[in-house]
């Protein structure tokens, strides 16, 4: 039987609301016991005096690229960048190819990362048959494979009827509905957020109005249904007041933001930098105080990172021609500290809070967002104080879209561990 | 990237001062036929153009050769951009034949900065996408220095398809450095709001009228329905209240200069007589087209 003890570290669990200096100790992949100097014969000793012991962190929206995009990205390397970061639990996207919209690919996914991934690895499935919007996927096989929820994420539903319909059928299975909100009308063309350094660069605007019109619309429609709602990568801040006034009106609805999303806006991008173009696109500083102000109120739920690998040569093209998307996965722990706990805006239980049970409020992980006696041994132990430095190209995801190359960080991860098992140490 | 010239925003106005003045040198006098100078020679200069462009391509051309430099153009449709060949390829393939300038046209706003980031070769912008054209913009200031003393307290219309234009962006940053006021006009959809937090003495205005009441330039832009995504104007009523006519030129100062970037449609953005007018400076812009390119060329090569 496989042991390991944690010993001295400050173990923080948001559920049950501990925070004090003990150890843990892991049996075969659970967690016996926590405690003060425990006993643990045979056990391999980890040392965490100094550090922060807490629930495994979760990061609900991620794309592994796998199958289809392997160049870019594959379920083990897309894993261990998330092991590197702090993550023992990752949610990935359905927009391969083939698009995840059945449960032979669910189960191709479930398989893989078996084998091959270094963190524990969920499947979100399609809303649609190949997220074209039109036609209801295989959800309820899908969920029968191993799938958590249900997505068109790097599309959203544009039909109002066929979200409300998918709504209706997700309820009774259980699972959410998460929904890339992005009006595809009123963003076409777009390339950034559409507001002063759109029209200095001469680039196609992706209006604030684009998210928020659906956010609108797809909050009536959770309503409507009573299902459960989620909005994945919220950006705009009236966005962030509308989910606000739902979850005051008792709806189940929930947010999630990214690491981008918070600590940068439109107006830091260097002239046409590619690693700055993503969906939804940076805002302007008045969003980032509203995703910031959503973090610390309760507004949104979780941080996600919305990891979305591409290849370098996709990346090296004229702006309006890279793709959408950032690496996020090791970086976002850093940027959290930075910009929400060292500046004082959010105490360290809510920022776990939003990488475990937050996530866990959205989708059902078998117990994981939480540090239990006979619960998973999923465990992120992190230092609040150590510098480092971001270096892209020592990356362990396959690809180096990241715009935070050479970004000099206080804290970070220093062990992760997934049932029981050292998956990934800080060198 | 040093040499390059990639923008009027980010050059101070000394280094356009720079400019303006020696292209006067280049100017041709009377009736005399310009004669070559040898001030490039054995520079090779590359005209790289993505984006269909007869005028100014032609004019980079005579510029480069009336300099003593050796000038060749590849066109996309020629060459193995038409292929699939990346954007990046291509000028690898051509700065490995190290050309001392390349001067590229592109559709994509930002093509020659991202260029610059990868490429020793400098480059010069001529035209990217909807954001710069920056010798447009030095040619217009030439033509209208040569009818007034000084740019500072004219006051200058801007009229079109503000939003798609990079000559528009490229003469409101020049116009505004040297202290003129720029009234940018056009119909709402194409005039966003934010264009009047881009430079300091901006302002808009939806209606033709107020815009060119007293002054002293008038600029009209080509209506660029090539570069609209979908229709955010009636077409059919363009003409009726953002064409240029007889009539308006009345309002604006009685020495007012009507100026046009080309290729103009006549009827559409500007009438005939507007055009063929007095007032009309359109063929002098071609003419110091060539001028301030060659200041432009002497000042990318040789610093």
């Amino acid at each position: 039987m496989p042991k390991l003890v944690i010993r001295n570290g400050r173990v923080i669990d948001p559920a049950s609301g501990l925070d004090q200096i003990c150890d843990v100790f892991c049996v075969n992949g659970y967690v016996a016991q926590i405690g003060e100097k425990l006993y643990a014969t045979g056990a391999e000793e980890y040392d965490a005096s100094g550090l922060i012991v807490a629930p495994g962190f979760i990061d609900m929206h991620v794309h592994l690229r796998e199958p289809g995009f392997e160049h870019a990205e594959t379920i083990e390397s897309g894993s261990r960048a998330a092991a590197a970061g702090g993550f023992t639990s990752i949610c990935c996207m359905p927009n391969t190819a083939p698009i995840n919209d059945n449960a032979t690919v669910t189960s191709y996914i479930v398989e893989r990362a078996e084998r091959a991934a270094a963190v524990n690895v969920f499947p979100i499935g399609a809303i649609t048959k190949n997220s074209a919007g039109e036609e209801l996927a295989a959800i309820g096989s899908m969920i029968q494979a191993g799938a958590v929820a249900i997505s068109d994420d790097g599309r959203p539903v544009m039909n109002a009827r066929v979200m409300r319909r998918a709504m209706e059928f997700a309820h009774a299975f259980g699972i959410p509905v998460i929904n890339h909100c992005e009006d595809l009308h009123l963003s076409a063309g777009g390339d950034m957020h559409e507001g002063v350094e759109s029209v200095r660069f001469g680039l196609h605007g992706i209006p604030a109005a684009s998210e928020d019109v659906m956010v609108a619309r797809d909050l009536l429609l959770a309503e409507l249904t009573g299902a459960r709602y989620h909005v994945a990568h919220i950006s705009a801040r009236r966005s962030v007041e509308m989910v606000a006034f739902a979850k005051n009106r008792g709806l189940p609805v929930t947010s999630e933001a990214t690491p981008h999303h918070f600590a940068l806006a439109a107006s830091h991008m260097p002239p046409y930098d590619s690693n700055y173009k993503m969906k939804p696109p940076l805002r302007t500083d008045c969003d980032v105080a509203a995703i910031t102000q959503g973090l610390i109120s309760g507004a949104i739920d979780a941080i996600a990172t919305d990891h979305a690998p591409h290849a370098g040569s996709d990346k090296m093209q004229e702006f309006e021609k890279c793709p959408f998307g950032v690496i996020g996965l090791e970086t976002a722990l850093g940027l959290t500290l930075e910009r929400l706990v060292h500046t004082g805006k959010i105490p360290l239980q809510r920022m776990i809070e939003l990488f475990t049970t937050g996530p866990t409020r959205v989708v059902n992980l078998r117990g994981r967002g939480r540090l239990q006696s006979g619960g998973p041994a999923d465990v992120t132990i992190f230092d609040t104080d150590r510098s480092w430095t971001y270096d892209v190209n020592r990356s362990l995801s396959k690809s180096r879209n990241s715009p935070f190359d050479g970004h000099s960080f206080r804290g970070g991860p220093v062990a992760t561990v997934v049932s029981g098992k050292i998956v990934w140490r800080v060198q | 990237m040093s040499g390059s010239l990639l923008g009027i925003e980010p050059l101070d106005r000394s280094e356009i001062e720079a400019i303006l003045e020696r292209s006067r040198d280049f100017q041709p006098t009377g009736n005399q036929a310009f004669k070559r100078q040898e001030l490039l020679r054995g520079r090779m200069v590359v005209n790289l153009f993505f984006e269909a462009s007869t005028r100014t391509r032609t004019s980079f051309e005579i510029a480069a050769k009336r300099l003593g430099a050796d000038a060749i153009s590849i066109t996309a449709s020629g060459s193995s951009v038409s292929k699939g060949e990346s954007l990046v390829d291509t000028l690898n393939t051509l700065a490995a034949m190290r050309p001392d300038a390349i001067i590229m046209r592109h559709a994509s706003s930002g093509a020659p900065h991202f260029l610059a980031r990868h490429l020793p070769t400098p480059i010069v912008n001529a035209g990217d996408g909807t954001h710069e054209h920056p010798t447009q913009a030095l040619l217009d200031a030439r033509t209208i220095l040569d009818r007034r003393k000084t740019l500072e307290g004219l006051r200058v219309a801007i009229i079109g398809d503000i939003s798609h234009s990079r000559v528009a962006r490229s003469n409101m940053y020049l116009l505004s450095k040297f202290g003129a006021e720029v009234v940018l006009c056009g119909p709402a959809p194409l005039l966003p709001r934010e264009f009047a937090s881009l430079a300091p003495s901006v302002t808009l205005t939806y209606n033709l009228r107020e815009a060119i009441r007293d002054v002293d330039v008038i600029m009209m832009l080509r209506v660029q329905l090539e570069r609209q995504h979908e229709a955010a104007f009636p077409a059919s009523e363009y003409f009726q209240f953002y064409g240029l006519r007889l009539e308006h030129v009345g309002l604006a100062k009685p020495d007012v200069i009507v100026m046009h970037p080309g290729p103009i449609n006549r009827g559409r953005e500007i009438s005939s007589e507007v055009a063929d007018s007095q007032r009309s400076v359109i063929l002098n812009q071609v003419e110091n087209g060539v001028a301030v390119r060659m200041a432009v060329l002497e000042r990318v090569l040789l610093n």
